[in-house]
């Protein structure tokens, strides 16, 4: 499953967000940030004694269970009062947890998290960015394995000259993700595919902002198949 | 008319390229002095494009001077601060200013360098930027447009021949001879038997090879180069030669060994020249030279 994985923002910064509010209603999200520990039930109380330490009001704090979902709308309701009588909202979930608690209050929103990439948890506590949703995927020439998002400069033609050791010139931590490709094909009998010259890539597949209007019987339509 | 560098690569000549560092500011005094004290006495002079990422007076103000001093310039170019508009933009004015050859690199990554919170651009890759040159000298630019006015450049690419696994790095060689590469500069090279190892390998590509060579200044020099720098490995003599030299005396040492191993690389033909580099040491080219016997 992809999750969106964060890292809490400083308390110090957090603190300077909110200098102007005195009375603060507080989100964690039960999904992507309580796997990454920095959103979860633990976090959020920990954050909460901190700010009253700090001597903030804490109006209250809910634990959404899927922050970015649309049933957070209804979630909201349940807390109506605590959170109207705060003057700002401290959200303890990935970005899209915070647009969408947005989107549902007219209440000044602050981040307590940083969103850091897309990825996959590979084992406990690893996570792993995999995909950049680029527009146009290369995973048919590269044995399944991303270089876009692999490859600290997404390079589509094969390794440059700071791979070291199976490890990228940026941390030994990284893998360099050409020697996991090379190896993979390798094992699969088709380097040839490594020897595939990408163009330029085209940077505006879908240009940011990314927006899709898709009819709402599109399937039907092409291939006669009736829903 | 001196020779193009072009016809020199194609001459079997033994090929020599040394490398200009820009500074860190405007005085570019220094610079000059070296650009005159070695212009003559190598075949080009490379200049470095902001190296390891650290800002610099630009790649292409040093080359302009190399040119406006009569000397031979290879302009180096990567694609870590510029997107395709202003890499080809950059290479139609270095035409018209009299620079003939340039380096494709891709280019260390932003986080290595001194400014490690600015966008790493990588729009083209190395080989890439190669197409991007022969598309240019087609009087094509990358958008499918007629030039008025097209290029011509004589346009290398750079190959670590220690690069540990070495599988990728001969990939990625052959696509950038593919690319239209015309010469290769090598990172540095010490060990010469795991270098004739890897010339076994890229002759067969029939593409001019310069070795790289690395001045070392010091023992701690070279150990901090075996941990710290990728593709480069120093082996032990070599440490142990440098250590040995009398207190003061290194970088005497160092300038012995590279004139050593540009005499034996050389002597026994085991590539097509040398690409001097003498990282800050740059008054010292000539003592490299002479020890290497080329006067």
């Amino acid at each position: 499953m992809i999750r969106s994985i964060t890292k809490q923002k400083s308390f110090e910064e957090i603190s300077g967000m909110l200098e102007q509010a005195s009375r603060v209603f507080i989100f964690g999200c039960g999904t992507c940030t309580t796997m990454a520990r920095t959103g979860g039930l633990p976090e959020v109380i920990r954050m909460a004694d901190k700010l009253k330490d700090a001597k903030k009001t804490i109006t209250g704090w809910m634990m959404l269970p899927v922050a970015c979902d649309e049933l957070t709308g209804e979630a909201l309701e349940e807390n109506r009062d605590a959170i109207m009588s705060a003057e700002t909202l401290l959200v303890m979930t990935c970005a899209f947890g915070v647009q969408t608690i947005a989107m549902h209050l007219d209440k000044p929103v602050i981040p307590a998290l940083d969103t850091l990439f897309i990825g996959k948890e590979k084992a406990p506590g690893l996570f792993d960015e995999i995909c950049i949703q680029c527009g146009a995927c290369v995973l048919a020439y590269t044995g399944g394995i991303c270089p876009v998002a692999g490859c600290h400069k997404g390079l589509l033609n094969g390794p440059c000259g700071g791979t070291n050791k199976g490890k990228c010139e940026i941390g030994s931590d990284k893998d360099c993700v050409w020697s996991l490709i090379y190896n993979k094909l390798e094992k699969l009998g088709r380097l040839d595919l490594m020897r595939v010259y990408h163009p330029p890539k085209n940077y505006h597949v879908e240009p940011q902002p990314g927006k899709i209007i898709i009819p709402f019987d599109a399937r039907s339509e092409e291939d006669g198949t009736k829903l | 008319m001196a020779r193009s560098f072009r016809d020199i690569l194609n001459s079997g000549k033994f090929v020599v390229t040394g490398e200009i560092g820009p500074p860190k500011g405007t005085n570019i005094d220094r610079m000059l002095r070296h650009i005159d004290l070695l212009k003559d006495k190598v075949d080009a002079l490379n200049v470095t494009d902001h190296q390891s990422s650290v800002m610099r007076f630009p790649s292409i103000g040093g080359a302009l001077a190399i040119v406006e001093r009569g000397g031979e310039a290879i302009l180096q170019m990567t694609c870590r601060d510029r997107n395709r508009l202003a890499l080809q933009a950059e290479l139609l004015f270095a035409y018209t200013r009299g620079i003939k050859n340039v380096l494709c690199l891709t280019g260390d990554a932003v986080v290595v360098g001194d400014h490690k919170t600015a966008k790493g651009v990588f729009d083209l890759d190395s080989s890439q930027l190669l197409r991007m040159v022969r598309l240019l000298e087609s009087g094509k630019d990358m958008g499918g447009n007629d030039l008025d006015g097209a290029v011509d450049f004589c346009a290398g690419a750079i190959v670590t021949p220690e690069a540990d696994p070495p599988g990728p790095q001969l990939i990625k060689f052959g696509k950038k001879i593919d690319a239209g590469a015309e010469f290769f500069q090598t990172q540095a090279i010490y060990d010469l038997d795991n270098f004739r190892r890897f010339m076994e390998l890229a002759k067969k590509f029939k593409v001019p090879v310069l070795a790289g060579i690395v001045l070392l200044t010091s023992a701690p020099m070279a150990r901090f180069m075996n941990k710290n720098v990728p593709g480069i490995f120093v082996p032990q003599p070599l440490i142990d030669e440098l250590a040995s030299a009398p207190k003061g005396e290194a970088l005497k040492k160092g300038v012995e060994i590279a004139g050593r191993m540009i005499r034996e690389i050389k002597q026994e033909k085991l590539c097509d020249g040398v690409h001097i580099m003498a990282i800050g040491k740059e008054e010292t080219v000539p003592d490299i030279l002479k020890a290497a016997g080329m006067p």
